[in-house]
């Protein structure tokens, strides 16, 4: 049995929907509370996904998901080691991914943040639906067989910057970066197409393993065909892959 | 080791986007010149701590290295440590600063226990400005001197540590009544804000005589807070003298002779919780209900509207979980009524906020609450008029999912009284009776403490354990401290009697009185009555949680109210007194003159159309509020199915939301809300009547079934101690009874706001349009068939259903709800069929906004003949300018427009015999608007992009 465990603390409020898409793709996933993990860490080997949902964790505050991040590099660190390098999966949404950067997690593992998400430009909340491209090139495992879909993002700190130069061109060589935002047309898009900023319209990145990969939009929100606004021209529940494909990894590899 | 301030500077290496935003905001100020302004997030650390540890601080936990670096200081004397040119904004003593409470938390779990943390923002003007101007704009856009100040010069005063040990040493405080005149206690009252009537005074004052004691503090406050507006509705309860010319009437009490009455002569089986608990609750299947309250809050929105309105929406989801055993808030829906934001400068009384920063507060508090919590909020509404300039409307509220089973509370002597979530502290005292005030620029000062300031996370906290708490049975009833704080929770829950510890309920600070505690209405707490075997394991969770849970009192069986504080008694009252000692108020209502004066319809100066269209478009009141909504997530917990915006684009205005409440079973519920203000001398029952037609219209377009729609009703009104202003509550109420009642469509719950207006410092009484918003809930059969307003393929047949005036002459609002509920039904069911492609009901702006609405949204056009409304008789007589600007632009009840597939048209005909409908013309291949007049000529030709950015942007750039 697959098993996935949603992280969950004070301000977490994505993580029912999340099980619940895992659950629909057949995995064993619950609530993995953060009290009990710092208490216990050895249980999150129990787990073959930790998924870090949407939320905010301690209420954003010193800047959204920092407290988390903190937690996780300063206090779970061996822990995380451990359960990576058994090949298990990483996958943050919205705010985890908010704490996947700040933590160090992405774009390579290394507990030292090169990566941040701030402010978006408009220096608003923005919650619309937003049109994604996939890189084929990224060794990304969460996104096989996704080429251009439409995923909701909701959030106010989603623009994507680096600390230089540097760790922008190894995230474009190494083909790190997973999903962009585009216009209707899968081409190149301003804001609102690109809802916050980011460079490069970077709304997902991923490790060089693939195996660990972080979104500002909300696949879970996208799961079924009735989530998929009326209008929209593209009416598979597509975000449905994203936990489908980490599953399928898990079977074929763990 | 000495207690240390430092001050940790975060300063950004990236542009901040939030400069840009406040320079947005100086130049609507009306400064010719823009200063340069930097912003930095300040953090105090106040303990016994070195400058090594602070730095150590400040780099490993608060820094983003990426994006920021830091800055450490110590403070120490007076000396300042900003700029010239730079002001510190720092929230004053004992107000609530949540970000400081979760970093402190967050601190003493990284092994730094005990410091005081304090957050401030720093703005610093790098351009040659006068310190003058620099005041001016923080004065108007940087701080609210209610609950910040501007600490230019720091003083350590910010950072005294409240008395670290309780003043065990009290006196029990009694309060001299019973020899006092009646003069005497209305002074009494007056000085000590307890908003209580000479009527009041005297049947307390009676009561205490027959004990033979004078009551204490504490006794006499719980019946203020008891027995306010707030909490009783006095005037809804109250027995009116309705004089209507010569003829007398009495009504015994609004509420039982309107509201309740549709309810219980209804019946609907449906039905299962109205007017008894925290929320109204309808069934939605064999298993669940479905609970819904919504909430005002005026008053502290006038004067914090950050603070107000988000204290607002955490108070009605706290009706939500304290609603049954707790309902899972599933959405949130919001209201406003502001002043125009454009309003100049010149307009806004001193003491008043511009309705602009009002606009801002208002939405950035729903905005941080709600998206916090993770509740979507998904359907609302805003009007703008001038009149709601010192007091603007803020309604906020919360649908909720509960099981059946977890409905009823239960009511056992010998359970525990659980106190949960955040600390007590001096917070909101006097609330509730200051909502029963008229607000008056001279009391801002001593009402100040009624504002606060909310901690979404706290009440998510609350939320999480809540919820596991009732599905593991580990208490059996439960309540929300709102207004009153525990003196209302338990005085009303507890109705079999308690016992009340005080000392045992935790504080924020030392220092509060016995009373303090009873009546604080700190925010996001909730009291249960837990077993006492069951207790260990509540609390278990409890710590799961992070929520801090405390047994302060027991129920007993005495129907007695005793309360305590270190052993000592200092307060018993009688549960039976208290609950129905209340004298019914009279109040004497004058029908106002129903002197029709039609409402002036706004006109641009030439009589072209298509200009009229672009003008309505761009009318704030229509205009899309886009900006105000995509700041709210209403896609969190991914039940939403008709979101807030719809169409090709996903940017048109939809009528009504639509959520999927449960994952496997395509049955859906629908929310929508009708609004309607009074325009001057004009009939408040028909508001009334076209507010419950609005909300009806609207949830009825989406594909809700009109058999299953439920009302919840918010008055919103001035002081119904002046007659005429009563008489239109009456009129209103009488609306309610008689319109739901043909409609089908009971009260579930409902609230009243009133005492609505201003007084400035020159005396002027500013009073609201009387508002009501109507809210309805209702089930949509299979979420498969729902419609939205957007146009969906070109040569499709437009139809418009409803009957159609033709003059303003009379009341316009007047119509035949026999008639509407008839459309109602037929349009159900034509939805249900499918025979519907697209369906929106016409309201402000009349046809013609409507139409522009379906096209834009829809990206396609039509073309329409207004001649084919006029029917051949009408036809020859000579047509004025006036008849095609009405058909086009008059606002009145029950019409729809329709768009109907070719091969469908004669079976929706069918289904609206006996309703009047005309086939008014048809969508097309072009992208533009047409419509051809009653000369048949081309009156409106316009391009549907050129109608959706001035319909999108016209709002947007007013507020950015």
């Amino acid at each position: 049995m697959v098993k996935a465990g949603v992280l969950f603390t004070s301000g977490t409020n994505c993580d029912e929907e999340t099980i619940y898409a895992f659950r629909l793709v057949g995995a064993q996933a619950n609530r993995l509370y953060l009290k009990q993990l710092k208490e216990n860490p050895k249980i999150l080997l129990d787990y073959h996904i930790l998924c870090l949902p949407g939320g905010f964790t301690y209420g954003d505050y010193l800047g959204a998901g920092k407290i988390l991040a903190n937690i996780l590099k300063f206090y779970l660190k061996d822990i995380l080691i451990e359960f990576y390098n058994r090949g298990n999966l990483i996958l943050g949404i919205c705010n985890g991914f908010q704490i996947l950067v700040k933590a160090g997690l992405l774009p390579d593992f290394s507990f030292t943040e090169k990566t941040s998400l701030v402010t978006n430009d408009s220096n608003k909340f923005e919650c619309r639906w937003v049109y994604l491209k996939v890189n084929p090139n990224s060794p990304c495992i969460f996104t096989k067989g996704l080429d251009f879909f439409s995923l909701p993002v909701a959030h106010a700190e989603g623009k994507f910057v680096v600390d230089n130069e540097h760790t922008l061109n190894k995230i474009i060589e190494k083909n790190l970066m997973v999903l962009t935002y585009t216009n209707k047309e899968g081409q190149y898009g301003n804001y609102p197409y690109n809802p916050n900023g980011s460079i490069c319209n970077i709304a997902g990145i991923c490790d060089p393993s693939g195996r660990v990969f972080g979104l500002m939009p909300h696949p879970e929100r996208a799961s079924l065909f009735y989530q998929y606004p009326l209008g929209t021209n593209l009416s598979e529940a597509l975000g449905i892959t994203i936990f489908k494909n980490a599953v399928y990894y898990v079977k074929k590899n763990l | 080791m000495n207690e240390r301030i430092f001050r940790i500077l975060l300063i950004k290496k990236i542009p901040n986007p939030e400069e840009r935003a406040l320079l947005e905001s100086i130049k609507d100020l009306g400064l010719k010149e823009l200063p340069k302004v930097k912003i930095y997030n300040v953090y105090y650390l106040s303990g016994p701590i070195s400058k090594a540890t602070a730095t150590k601080i400040a780099k490993k936990y608060f820094c983003d290295p990426v994006v920021e670096t830091y800055e450490v200081t110590e403070l120490s004397g007076q000396k300042n440590l900003l700029g010239p040119k730079s002001i510190e904004i720092i929230y004053k003593p004992g107000v609530m600063d949540p970000e400081a409470e979760h970093i402190a938390k967050a601190l003493d779990e990284w092994g730094y226990p005990g410091l005081l943390v304090k957050t401030a923002k720093v703005y610093q003007f790098i351009s040659n400005i006068s310190n003058e101007k620099i005041y001016y704009i923080a004065r108007n856009l940087l701080y609210n001197p209610l609950i910040q100040e501007i600490a230019n010069q720091h003083s350590r005063s910010y950072f005294v540590r409240f008395s670290p040990k309780p003043e065990k040493s009290f006196k029990v405080n009694y309060i001299e009544i019973l020899d006092k005149s009646l003069n005497e206690l209305v002074e009494l009252s007056r000085k000590h804000l307890w908003a209580l009537n000479r009527d009041e005074l005297k049947t307390i004052q009676e009561y205490y005589r027959k004990l033979k004691r004078n009551p204490t503090d504490i006794e006499i406050e719980t019946f203020a807070q008891t027995w306010s507006e707030h909490c009783k509705h006095k005037t809804f309860q109250a027995k009116i003298i309705y004089k209507n010319g010569s003829k007398v009437e009495i009504i015994d009490s609004l509420f039982k002779s309107y509201i309740k009455k549709v309810t219980y002569e209804l019946n609907k089986p449906w039905c299962l919780s109205v007017f008894e608990d925290n929320s109204g609750v309808i069934e939605f299947n064999k298993d669940y209900g479905i609970s819904f309250k919504v909430e005002t809050h005026n008053h502290p929105s006038a004067l914090e509207p950050y603070g107000g309105a988000s204290t607002g929406i955490g108070g009605v989801i706290r009706d939500c979980l304290g609603t049954g055993l707790g309902s899972k808030p599933i959405a949130n829906t919001d209201v406003f009524c502001f002043a125009p934001p454009d309003l100049p400068a010149k307009e806004i009384p001193p003491d008043v906020l511009h309705p602009r920063r009002i606009i801002k507060g208002v939405v950035y508090g729903v905005r941080d609450y709600g998206n916090r919590m993770g509740i979507p909020t998904v359907c609302g509404a805003v009007a703008f008029d001038k009149r709601y300039l010192g007091n603007p409307l803020v309604y906020c509220g919360t649908i909720g999912l509960i099981p059946k089973s977890k409905l009823k509370k239960k009511i056992i002597p010998g359970d525990l009284i659980v106190l949960i979530g955040g600390r007590t502290g001096r917070d909101g005292i006097h609330g509730v009776t200051f909502a029963s005030l008229e607000l008056e620029s001279s009391r801002f000062e001593v009402l100040s403490q009624a504002v606060q300031i909310g901690n979404p996370i706290e009440e998510k906290k609350i939320t999480d354990l809540m919820l596991e708490a009732r599905d593991q049975n580990l208490f059996n009833a439960t309540t929300d401290c709102g207004g009153g704080g525990l003196s209302s929770a338990i005085g009303e829950l507890a109705r079999c009697g308690a016992v009340v510890e005080l000392d045992k309920v935790p504080l924020k600070y030392h220092g509060l009185s016995y009373t303090e505690i009873w009546i604080s209405e700190s925010q996001e707490r909730m009291i249960l009555f837990v077993p006492p075997k069951k207790l260990a394991a509540f609390l278990k969770l409890a710590q799961l949680h992070n929520v801090e849970a405390t047994v302060i009192g027991k129920l007993t069986d005495n129907k007695k109210l005793v309360l305590k504080y270190y052993g000592k008694i200092v307060g018993e009252l009688d549960l039976e007194f208290l609950h129905h000692g209340l004298p019914q108020k009279t109040l004497i209502a004058l029908s106002p003159k129903n002197k029709f004066k039609a409402k002036k319809q706004k006109r641009s100066k030439t009589l072209n159309y298509n200009q009229e269209i672009l003008f309505r478009l761009a009318d704030y009141n229509i205009a899309s509020k886009e900006w105000i909504v995509r700041q709210y997530d209403f896609e969190v917990q991914g039940r939403t199915v008709i979101k807030p915006f719809v169409g090709k684009d996903n940017d048109g205005p939809s009528d009504a939301v639509v959520l999927k409440p449960l994952p496997n079973e395509d049955k859906g519920l629908a929310i929508s809300c009708g609004l309607a203000f009074e325009h001057g001398e004009e009939d408040c029952y028909w508001m009334a009547a076209s507010a419950i037609d609005e909300a009806l219209r609207n949830i009825v377009a989406v594909g809700a079934d009109p058999n299953r729609v439920a009302l919840l009703d918010n008055f919103s009104w001035g002081s119904p101690e002046r007659p005429k202003t009563l008489g239109k509550l009456v009129n209103a109420s009488r609306a309610c009874y008689e319109i739901a009642k043909i409609y089908g469509t009971p009260f579930i719950s409902g609230k009243d706001s009133l005492y609505n207006e201003y007084k400035t410092t020159q005396g002027k009484i500013l009073q609201i349009p009387a508002t009501l918003l109507i809210s309805a809930i209702g089930v949509v059969p299979d979420i498969k068939k729902v419609t939205t307003l957007d146009f969906k393929a070109p040569n499709e047949a437009i139809y418009l259903i409803g009957e159609i005036k033709t003059s303003t002459q009379n009341n316009i609002r007047e119509f035949n709800p026999y008639l509407s509920k008839k459309i109602f039904h037929a349009l159900h069911n034509a939805i249900t069929e499918g025979l519907i492609t697209a369906c929106h009901d016409v309201s402000e702006g009349g046809l013609a906004v409507a139409l522009a609405e379906m096209c834009f949204s829809g990206a396609v056009g039509c073309e329409i003949y207004l001649e084919r409304l006029i029917d051949q008789k009408f036809r020859k007589r000579l047509i004025d300018s006036d008849l095609e600007f009405n058909l086009l632009f008059l606002e009145y009840s029950t019409r729809f427009i329709v768009s109907v597939p070719p091969n469908k048209q004669t079976a929706f005909e069918r289904k609206f015999r006996g309703v009047h409908w005309v086939l008014i013309g048809n969508t097309t291949t072009s992208s533009t608007l047409k419509i051809y007049g009653l000369y048949k000529n081309l009156i409106v030709n316009l391009n549907i992009d050129e109608l959706k950015r001035v319909w999108a942007t016209a709002l947007t750039n007013a507020l950015h």
